[in-house]
């Protein structure tokens, strides 16, 4: 598989601070790496470099391309960010539609081709029907799908989302991640996410790559990265890390009973004890 | 999946999606409510001069057509070099002030900006002042000094703020700030003058509240350049607007360049109501209130809002300088008297009873 996004040596500074100190980086078009990292590691941070959002030093290629032009990776990049600014009034019509900027051009109208993608991503996504309401009238898991229709109105190969289960109730959380990854399926996209959730990193996903300190310090399929032994060191967690058939399951420990053996949660799985560091 | 054909619709599997676009209905609201006002405009007035005459008459000015109105000469005079240059001048005064507003609120994303935010007011009353209690001008005329001074005031003003604003920082708060202390700083310098020179005190007073006064086709031909080139750019990025309203970093992130998009919009804004305000003085209100009960009625896309700013701002200030100049006949009300005591109880309310939310 071709690289769809190769990043090296990747370094970013915000106002003077160090954010990003050499972070090498390679997804495979069709792959979903999750990004994982401590408060502060440069998550965000990443995914604004990628798309040419703030300044920095190194190798991003996009598709192959080292173009920094923000109207080139427009339209090989969505991005669903954390907080997305709704505006107040704007119809969810007109914010999907928003989604078809890098291909219309600043001064152009949505051309029917435009509205007939929008109306499909709606209809997708479960919101047809919804084109006319206002998009701060939705409820939140409705408006995180409306985000989600925005971006993949872009038609852009790879998907950058940010937290994309911030706010959002364990089952809406599901729904979100689940329907990426069937539209991921279908229609062949890259996915880069970060992820607060290490138990959600580890269940979606093909690799989580652990950010911190400003490089990856870690990437790899789950099972081999999220360690009781590097969630502690990365993450100043203590944890437990059960084992199922799907992947790792983090489980946080009290400190004070960090020290207590622990069973699976059911028949199948096998436990790792939480203090064998 | 089929598309309907027409652009700006289409049809996944029967469900529709429209974008926000002008409709008819809207368009035909605009354009009639300017005829009302330009009509209004042209036939009340203390000359008493029949209303259909004054219609034959405009009539007759149009190219290819010639019809006897049957007015004599003062009162031929009367409507075509007094109503008419003035009513133009409205429409234009309106037009700008509007437009910039609206766009002066969507770069800003903030529904408090007016054109006068970034001190376009503050400078071109500084400037006006100086003119008039230097006794360089008396504030007509289009050989006066008085809107000269206004207009390099104002432009200065946003100059100052724009340039502070980026040195502060490179947020729109940091803007909207520099323009406060720019502001500030200028209605310092011009009360001194004020108290320094009372016996420039009215005709200071009478300038800053503004008014719509013609000497013939002077000011209408003045403002009329500016008109045309800043609305033609401030309409040409509705929709770039449109997607600013998602904040700089979501529109940079489908390709946009924000900050560029805003400074030429703001430039265009700033001069625009830099060129109105230094013929017609301060008319405040305009800005503000025409853009929201445009927002409250046909909704908040910029590509909506903008084209009809034009049509209700000119039709409103025509209709506005209307009152001014009949209310007290023959004595004339400052505008910007009239603009505020119609415009905020119109305002309140469009506010009480649109079910739009749009703050």
């Amino acid at each position: 598989m071709s690289a769809a996004v190769e990043v090296e040596a990747l370094e970013v500074s915000l106002d003077r601070t160090p954010i990003l100190t050499g972070v090498d980086l390679s997804v495979s078009a069709g792959e979903w790496v999750n990004v994982v990292g401590p408060n502060g590691a440069g998550k965000t941070t990443l995914l604004r470099a990628l798309l040419g959002l703030v300044a920095y030093d190194g190798k991003v290629h996009i598709e192959g391309l080292a173009s920094q032009r923000r109207s080139v990776r427009a339209q090989h990049l969505a991005y669903v960010p954390q907080s997305p600014v709704i505006p107040q009034g704007m119809l969810v019509g007109d914010y999907v539609l928003l989604g078809r900027t890098p291909h219309r051009g600043v001064f152009a109208a949505e051309s029917a081709t435009d509205c007939r993608i929008a109306a499909e991503v709606l209809e997708r996504l479960d919101l047809d029907g919804f084109g006319d309401r206002a998009v701060q009238s939705l409820s939140g898991g409705e408006r995180q799908r409306a985000v989600l229709a925005r971006a993949l109105a872009q038609q852009a190969p790879i998907l950058l989302l940010d937290e994309p289960t911030t706010a959002l109730d364990l089952g809406h959380q599901q729904d979100v991640l689940d329907l990426v990854d069937g539209l991921r399926r279908e229609q062949g996209l890259t996915v880069i996410a970060t992820l607060h959730d290490l138990t959600l990193a580890a269940r979606y996903g093909d690799r989580v790559a652990i950010l911190s300190e400003g490089r990856v310090a870690a990437c790899g399929p789950p099972d081999g990265v999220l360690t009781v032994d590097s969630i502690a060191q990365h993450f100043g967690a203590h944890v437990k890390v059960l084992r199922d058939s799907d992947g790792p399951v983090i489980v946080p420990t009290a400190t004070t009973t960090a020290h207590a053996t622990s069973a699976a949660p059911d028949g199948r799985g096998t436990a790792q004890n939480g203090d064998h560091s | 999946m089929r598309a309907n054909g027409s652009s700006g619709a289409a049809s996944a599997n029967g469900v529709q999606l429209q974008a926000s676009a002008l409709r008819a209905r809207a368009l035909v609201a605009g354009v009639a409510a300017v005829v009302i006002a330009v009509v209004a405009g042209l036939t009340i007035g203390p000359a008493g001069i029949a209303a259909h005459r004054v219609l034959l008459e405009l009539a007759d000015l149009l190219p290819g057509i010639a019809v006897e109105s049957g007015l004599n000469d003062s009162h031929k005079a009367i409507v075509t070099e007094i109503r008419l240059p003035r009513v133009v001048l409205g429409l234009l005064v309106g037009a700008t002030l509007a437009t910039s507003g609206a766009t002066y609120q969507a770069a800003f994303r903030n529904p408090l900006a007016d054109p006068y935010l970034l001190g376009i007011a503050a400078g071109a009353g500084l400037g006006a002042t100086i003119a008039i209690v230097n006794d360089i001008g008396d504030g007509a005329g289009v050989f006066d000094l008085v809107p000269i001074a206004a207009f390099g005031g104002a432009l200065g003003a946003v100059t100052v703020a724009y340039l502070a604003g980026h040195i502060g920082g490179r947020s729109t708060a940091s803007l909207i700030l520099a323009g406060i202390a720019v502001a500030s700083f200028l209605a310092a310098c011009q009360t001194y003058l004020l108290q320094a020179n009372a016996d420039a005190f009215r005709r200071i007073l009478a300038w800053l509240l503004g008014r719509i006064a013609t000497s013939g086709w002077a000011e209408p031909a003045l403002l009329l350049p500016y008109f045309l080139v800043t609305t033609a750019i401030m309409l040409r990025y509705r929709r770039a607007l449109d997607v600013l309203a998602v904040g700089d970093e979501e529109a940079a992130a489908l390709g946009l360049e924000p900050r560029r998009i805003r400074l030429i919009v703001l430039l265009a804004a700033s001069l625009g109501a830099a060129a109105a305000v230094s013929v017609s003085g301060l008319i405040s209100f305009v800005g503000i209130i025409v853009p929201h009960a445009i927002r409250l009625v046909f909704g908040t896309s910029n590509r909506v809002l903008l084209p009809l700013s034009v049509l209700f701002g000119a039709a409103f200030l025509v209709l506005a300088d209307l009152t001014a100049r009949t209310v007290l006949s023959p004595a004339e009300l400052p505008i910007g008297v009239v603009t505020a005591f119609l415009g905020a109880p119109f305002f309140v309310f469009v506010l009480r009873t649109s079910r739009r939310e749009i703050w």
